[in-house]
């Protein structure tokens, strides 16, 4: 199978860590990963604050580069979410039929992480040794928009070593929303107080999901208050073994 | 002018083109706010006693619609056959109101069609006055909060009193509906305690916050309405085309005294409420309870098909509004969002409802289907911070028992507002300039490359690998929230000396071009 890793812009320009264990867990599980250098963003971020003209040269690009793979694995919900629910409705309602044709092609063919490792794959259990107390965040796209549903809690709940609490009010937003976090900051920081307490009350030392950045907002939160509790992409943890944990 | 009522005609884009194509009617009355979103919602995040009974109801119904909700083996299939009625319903709209009409007024009702709530308030004002009444008593209604009915009444010298509990707790403390099912929700007991202390003239002064103590005040207070009213309103929950029947759904019997007791019944209703068959009321009566009250059915639930010799009223009118909806039905995208039956499960789901209340959407309409109903029914450029009040979580969208899609609406209107802002304007603002920048290095690898390094000058900003103050408009973002320090780094940097590829750095790629 012919994979290739969207690592996406945010994860490669602030949290490579959570692109280079994506790598590294799917080279541990035997399969080889390419990174086409031509990527660079899904135009999420434009969509949904409402720059689709700006979005379409993204769309056509992700479209072009991704073309020749089996599978597009991309360690975000929000991302993948954004190429297999926007990118052709964005196209047609620009009026690029072949575009969009082409982009719902792609997209089929496109894996939120946990979604490939489960479904594709067919694995829940990684082989990953992780001893810290976590509670796992899922985030909105990811379960609304992919309907992750419990995978990547399957996931956690194989990796050895771990003790994974149970985050109360867990499917609430946690207040990122994109641009909303800048356009309606007190909101968006209202939500994330909810969210961090509900963390806080876990007394984990980690909260893990399956985006970097709802984890970006979360962890920007928590470090602000000096919670003492990390952030940690998923691919972190199931990457993490024994040998190099 | 001329408004085509029900009929999906298209809103000109451009002044000149209005000359030639009839223009659909905007929405006029309670359905803007004074301040921008924004600006609102943090007058009511500060409001920690705000917060507190939102958060305490919210939760309280949430919990009582998942578990009525869970109850029913077949809910997708019933969600999927409301959203679907309601589709073929809106599909030949002008079909369906001229057979209500027609069989209303065979039963020997009177219909009206008002383009917007100007014409609808005149319309109701003058059936009043022709009555000879200068009190009504009201059904609780969303469509007459809307158009601003009780004002424009009181201006014409007729008083409106609210007959709802949750509805009279507002009009008595000269406030606003903040929710669409439960108006007072933003009152806790003491408050309304003070409230009827301070406007009920005949209660009695050891009046406790004991909730049946508060009921049977508001009971007795209108018992005295309800027997001297000749003249009721009320909205309507729908209106079935082929059999003329109006229906009203509630949880009091107090809508059932206005709209048996009196001699002259009113009715305001949105066009968008009519269902083609007596058969679909089966499929509403089913979701609209469990999603709004969280009930498996509704204590009351009224229907009438003009009048009935010698029993209840003899005067009985329909009033059609359209303000608005006609131009909703205009936009293939948004126009499902007249699928609403008005619920509100959406906004007892939504985060950002549950922490800002409804006052701070402008609308009467507020919360999720607020966010995109409002602005539709007003013209962007009137509520145009509405699409934009929500993190996109998709909350509302699971929750909606006729399946509107509200987050893929929202991400729609906005980009709506960014290009009808762009054709009404030479230069781009800031936030399209950034946009347009930020797309513009998106689209080659090469310059995504080096805004990722003039992006690290960010590391000087950094202490202990956060960095706490950024710049405008992302201090917005710091003010809060710490923000990452870039890492030495960058994910495609590693890629490229891991592999050893000597061409790796992006530059080199000749590929990696824009369009």
């Amino acid at each position: 199978m012919r994979i290739a890793l969207f690592v996406t812009c945010l994860a490669d320009t602030l949290f490579p860590q959570a692109g280079r264990a994506t790598v590294a867990l799917l080279e541990r599980l035997g399969h080889q990963v390419e990174f086409p250098r031509a990527q660079t963003c899904c135009g999420q971020m434009h969509v949904n604050t409402g720059y689709q003209r700006e979005a379409l040269p993204l769309i056509r690009r992700f479209a072009d580069t991704f073309a020749g793979y089996e599978a597009i694995v991309v360690p975000s919900g929000s991302c993948a979410g954004s190429v297999r629910h926007q990118h052709a409705m964005v196209a047609s309602r620009l009026g690029d039929g072949e575009l969009a044709s082409r982009a719902e092609a792609v997209a089929a063919r496109t894996f939120e992480l946990s979604i490939f490792l489960t479904d594709v794959l067919g694995l829940d259990d990684v082989g990953a040794y992780y001893p810290h107390r976590v509670t796992y965040h899922p985030t909105c796209h990811s379960l609304r928009l992919l309907r992750v549903g419990d995978r990547p809690l399957r996931l956690l709940r194989h990796v050895a070593g771990i003790d994974l609490v149970e985050l109360p009010d867990a499917e609430v937003c946690c207040g990122f929303g994109g641009t909303f976090a800048v356009k309606n900051p007190d909101v968006s920081t209202a939500m994330l107080a909810d969210k961090m307490r509900n963390i806080v009350a876990t007394r984990a030392e980690a909260c893990v999901a399956g985006d970097s950045s709802c984890l970006m907002h979360i962890g920007g939160g928590l470090s602000r208050l000096s919670a003492g509790i990390r952030t940690v992409h998923l691919a972190e943890v199931l990457a993490s073994t024994r040998q190099a944990g | 002018m001329r408004a085509f009522l029900g009929m999906p005609t298209a809103v000109p884009a451009r002044e000149e083109d209005s000359r030639e194509l009839p223009v659909a009617p905007r929405g006029v009355g309670h359905l803007r706010g004074s301040d921008p979103f924004p600006v609102a919602a943090r007058r009511a995040l500060a409001d920690s006693q705000l917060r507190a009974n939102l958060a305490q109801a919210t939760a309280t119904i949430r919990a009582k619609r998942a578990r009525v909700v869970a109850e029913l083996p077949d809910w997708e299939e019933l969600r999927s056959a409301g959203s679907a009625i309601k589709e073929r319903a809106l599909a030949n709209l002008d079909m369906h109101l001229e057979q209500l009409e027609e069989r209303f007024t065979a039963r020997g009702g009177t219909v009206h069609w008002a383009r917007d709530a100007v014409e609808a308030n005149q319309i109701v004002t003058g059936l009043v006055r022709a009555a000879g009444a200068s009190e009504v008593v009201k059904v609780k209604s969303m469509v007459t909060d809307e158009i601003g009915l009780n004002d424009a009444l009181a201006a014409a010298g007729i008083s409106a009193v609210e007959t709802d509990l949750a509805e009279l707790i507002v009009q008595l403390g000269d406030d606003r509906p903040s929710h669409i099912l439960v108006p007072a929700i933003h009152r806790n007991r003491a408050e309304i305690r003070e409230i009827f202390l301070r406007k009920m003239a005949d209660v009695d002064p050891g009046l406790t916050d004991d909730p049946p103590a508060l009921a049977e005040a508001a009971r007795l207070h209108l018992r005295r309405k309800f027997l001297s009213a000749r003249v009721g309103i009320s909205g309507a929950n729908f209106a079935v085309a082929e059999t003329g029947t109006l229906c009203v759904v509630e949880s009091e019997g107090n809508g059932r005294m206005c709209l048996t007791l009196p001699q002259t019944l009113i009715t305001v209703m949105g066009i968008e409420k009519v269902i083609p068959a007596w058969a679909d009321l089966g499929v509403f009566l089913q979701l609209l309870p469990r999603s709004s009250t969280g009930e498996r059915m509704n204590p009351y639930t009224s229907m009438w098909a003009g009048i009935t010799p010698e029993d209840g009223p003899q005067d009985v009118h329909l009033v059609l509004l359209d303000n608005g909806r006609t131009a909703v039905l205009a936009d293939k995208t948004g126009r499902q969002a007249l699928h609403c039956i008005r619920c509100s499960a959406c906004l007892n789901v939504c985060p950002v409802y549950e922490r800002t209340g409804g006052h701070a959407y402008g609308s009467v309409y507020p919360g999720p289907i607020g966010a995109v109903l409002s602005p539709m029914l007003t013209g962007i450029e009137d509520n145009a911070s509405l699409p934009y009040a929500s993190s996109l979580c998709g909350a509302c969208y699971d929750a909606c028992p006729v399946k509107i899609d509200i987050p893929s609406i929202l991400v729609h209107l906005r980009a709506r507002h960014v290009e009808e802002t762009a054709r009404g304007s030479r230069l781009p603002g800031p936030e399209a300039a950034t946009m347009a920048l930020a797309a513009w290095a998106m689209a080659s690898p090469a310059r995504f490359a080096a805004a990722q390094r003039g992006g690290r000058l960010g590391r000087l900003l950094g202490r202990g690998g956060q960095i706490r103050h950024l710049p405008p408009p992302l201090s917005r973002w710091t003010r809060a929230r710490d923000a990452p320090v870039p890492p030495a780094q960058t994910f495609r940097q590693w890629w490229a000396r891991e592999h050893g590829d000597p061409q790796s750095e992006p530059e080199a790629q000749a590929s990696g071009e824009a369009e």
